[in-house]
């Protein structure tokens, strides 16, 4: 893992006083609402429906035991008891006072950890894979990568006022697990057929309510280029992005409207510009860096096999663990999601729990996924048993990884002043009622946003839900055929919306017309795309 | 027109206030141009040896053109006064500082006290650009080890 | 009836304007007619509240009922977490916001 440096501290602590004192300046009347908005939200303090909410940057969703641990005292003595991992893989927190955010932001500095740019028209925390260093089909491990990608964002003096809010993900294998052609700008590390390492950058994709797959625009970036052609790739849109309408001026309709090969053309122009600017940090610095992230001290010859004779246990392994590169160990995903409950809350103290479980079995580390699900990334296989008995003795053994109660919901209405709808009962309700079948209907990616900013990626879902308000009456819209796997698709709705009980009803008969028509070991989205929308309206409406 | 509240150089400020970029390409011995948020710096590149002053105006502290500008300015071999002019805030300073201006002229004057810890505030950098600032990761590999 | 809501500053809670001072209770919210503009300019230049606004609402028999759902969740709290709203103890509080 990445460890800070005395720069890294100083930038972090002088960052926590800096806060201090914005916030000293707004309560004695010095600045406005206004100006302090966007100061606020730069350190990713929110106004919310019922109180300030602040987000946690976890830099590509990697975390210590002792980081972990933090963040379930913060939501102790800060806040009501319990936190929200996001669809960003950071850490939310509903119930702050703003009196008490410089002295969160002490504390999180304490554990090497902030909240900058985790909001406002910046570049915010970069996302990876969750599996990153334990994933055997990885080129690499993105995360030193997305490490570069952090510092050089930090704090940037051009690109602190873009049009828009500005995101980017670094994965490193051909199967994505971080929907990464679904940001600003999408990062593949590849190797090239002379063995060289370089990154293929997919600008101008995105959700909310112009949902847009990314383009791929340069296929190989050396990588001792890749932060000078992020920087060339930023400064064409900061000049160049649409600031008359704030629904129009993400990267991606700039992109949309120039074309993708106007705005290529323009980019390699600023490209070439940059490269006599000296701007990219020296391989010496991606070497410095890539050493935290070497691997842990795995047991050689660590037994390979594992006692299923439990069958709960069983399945468990068989929903929630991925295949680990290292003979003898396995990835464990901790869902966030057991059956009627809130998608991505824990408590504080199952927080401290899972960072201790991480220091006892998965070498000091936890990771959050965009799905909203915490992994032990190095469990060894021979420990896993004593770790399930643990996690489901404290509610967070639920086997569902990937199945329909995994869902992936934005805080909606309950909690948040953009939503048109709250997302949370429908994902309670769905999960309730569609639990005794779920492993029946295998992998079906359900997300639900509570308004068009998608924030619940509902249109990347298998099947997507969106919260919109019609007449002040709660509506739920349903989309089918979304994606956000290396087969990056985006749903279709199907027709006229739902309410709450309707939109449930409306969930159950797809799963129904998906096991009717399912052919062999298809998922649901396969047989969605291969049977098409008819059947579907055909049972929703007919 | 707003006072200079801020300057870091030390030649005798222009007293022309600049032309808009319009005019400028007209006016072949004017010494000051005005840059809005939709100018394209790159306009004035021919012209920076003749240029001792650029005013980039921020009609809004949101609309961050301003900073690409500067900085391509900067980058062009530009080296007369570079001054931030509108909607300049407290907060904005350093950012500002670092993309190449050199001269501030807030709208509304700003704190002293609070304008100067905000220039202060950072004493490292991430990003080099041309304000001459090493970055951390030039520290980091200088031979000069750190903890 | 016009009723104006905010946040309190420093806290961030969920207030409404009784006529003298900013309550955390709906129930306690007066019809401020065409004055909402005033009453707002006022306190929120002496930053007793913040992000403050005028919406519609109506009296019935449980009192003051904003107009719109998400005023009515600002007023009770979450949904979704009953033991953190106005009213822990009524498990039904919920539906008075539909």
């Amino acid at each position: 893992m990445y460890k800070y440096d005395t720069y890294d501290r100083a930038m972090v602590d002088a960052r926590v006083e800096e806060f201090r004192d914005q916030v000293r300046r707004r309560l004695e009347g010095h600045i406005t609402e206004d100006q302090f908005k966007p100061l606020r939200l730069m350190n990713g303090l929110y106004l919310q429906l019922h109180a300030y909410m602040l987000r946690v940057a976890i830099p590509y969703g990697t975390l210590s035991s002792a980081q972990m641990r933090m963040l379930g005292d913060i939501a102790d003595k800060y806040d009501r008891g319990y936190g929200h991992f996001t669809t960003r893989q950071n850490i939310q927190y509903n119930w702050i006072k703003l009196e008490d955010a410089p002295d969160i932001l002490a504390d999180l500095a304490s554990v090497e950890m902030h909240a900058i740019q985790t909001s406002g028209n910046c570049i915010r925390n970069t996302t990876s894979d969750q599996y990153a260093g334990a994933a055997a089909d990885e080129v690499v491990d993105p995360r030193p990568y997305a490490e570069l990608i952090r510092q050089w964002s930090t704090f940037h003096p051009e690109f602190s006022f873009l049009p828009r809010k500005f995101k980017m993900a670094v994965i490193a294998s051909d199967i994505d697990r971080a929907a990464m052609k679904l940001h600003d700008i999408g990062i593949q590390i590849v190797r090239n057929e002379a063995g060289e390492i370089g990154a293929a950058f997919y600008v101008g994709g995105g959700m909310g309510r112009t949902p847009m797959i990314a383009p791929l625009i340069n296929g190989f970036v050396p990588i001792d280029q890749m932060i000078t052609y992020s920087e060339a790739c930023l400064r064409v849109y900061n000049r160049h992005g649409r600031r008359d309408n704030k629904y129009k001026a993400r990267i991606k309709i700039l992109v949309h409207e120039l074309g993708k090969d106007e705005y290529t053309r323009q980019v390699e122009a600023e490209f070439a510009h940059l490269l006599s600017q000296n701007i990219e940090p020296p391989l010496a610095e991606l070497e410095r860096i890539k050493a935290m992230f070497a691997d842990p001290p795995f047991e050689a010859g660590a037994p390979d096999e594992l006692d299923r004779s439990d069958p709960d246990f069983a399945l468990w392994v068989d929903n929630n663990c991925l295949a680990h590169k290292q003979p003898g160990y396995i990835a464990a995903t901790i869902s966030l999601k057991p059956v009627g409950g809130i998608p991505g809350d824990a408590t504080g103290e199952q927080i401290r729990l899972m960072g201790d479980l991480a220091q006892q079995y998965s070498f000091d580390e936890l990771r959050v996924t965009h799905a909203q699900n915490i992994v032990l990334p190095h469990v060894k296989k021979a420990d896993l048993y004593a770790l399930w008995q643990v996690l489901d003795a404290n509610g967070l053994g639920t086997a569902n990884l990937d199945l329909v109660g995994d869902i992936i919901a934005c805080p909606g209405l309950d909690y948040c002043s953009l939503a048109n709808a709250r997302s949370i009962p429908v994902a309670q309700k769905i999960s309730q009622r569609l639990a005794g079948k779920s492993q029946e209907i295998g992998e079906l990616k359900l997300k639900i946003s509570g308004c068009i900013n998608a924030c619940g990626h509902h249109h990347a879902g298998h099947i997507g839900i969106l919260g919109v308000d019609r007449k002040g009456v709660e509506n739920y819209q349903l989309l089918l055929g979304g994606s956000e796997a290396a087969d990056t698709s985006l749903g279709t709705i199907t027709g006229p919306g739902f309410d709450e009980d309707g939109i449930v009803e409306a969930v159950e008969k797809a799963t129904q017309v998906y096991l009717s028509n399912k052919e062999g070991q298809e998922r649901f989205l396969d047989t969605y795309r291969r049977i098409g929308m008819a059947p579907f309206k055909e049972a929703l409406y007919g | 027109m707003a006072e200079v509240q801020f300057r870091f150089r030390d030649d005798e400020p222009v007293a022309d206030p600049g032309v808009t970029v319009d005019a400028f390409g007209e006016q072949t011995n004017a010494a000051a141009v005005r840059l809005e948020p939709g100018d394209d710096a790159r306009d004035l590149i021919p012209h920076l040896a003749r240029l001792q002053l650029i005013e980039v105006n921020f009609p809004v502290f949101g609309d961050g053109r301003g900073y690409s500008a500067a900085r391509i300015l900067r980058e062009s071999g530009y080296q007369g006064e570079l001054r931030a002019v509108g909607d300049v805030l407290v907060d904005q300073l350093a950012y500002l500082r670092r993309c190449g201006f050199d001269a501030f002229a807030p709208e509304v004057p700003l704190d002293p006290a609070d304008a100067a810890n905000a220039f202060g505030r950072y004493a490292e950098v991430y990003q080099p650009t041309t304000d001459g600032r090493a970055p951390i990761w030039a520290k980091r590999h200088s031979g000069n080890n750190n903890g | 009836m016009k009723i104006l809501t905010g946040n309190d500053l420093k806290t961030g809670a969920v207030t409404w304007w009784d006529g003298v001072q900013w309550s955390l209770h709906v129930e306690d919210a007066v019809d401020v007619g065409d004055h909402g503009d005033t009453i707002l300019a006022r306190e929120l230049a002496a930053r007793r509240v913040n992000a403050a606004y005028a919406i519609d609402a109506v009296k019935d028999q449980q009192g003051i009922r904003p107009g719109h759902i998400k005023e009515r969740i600002r007023a009770l709290g979450p949904t979704v977490r009953p033991d953190l709203t106005l009213k822990p103890a009524d498990p039904a509080a919920g539906d008075w916001v539909i």
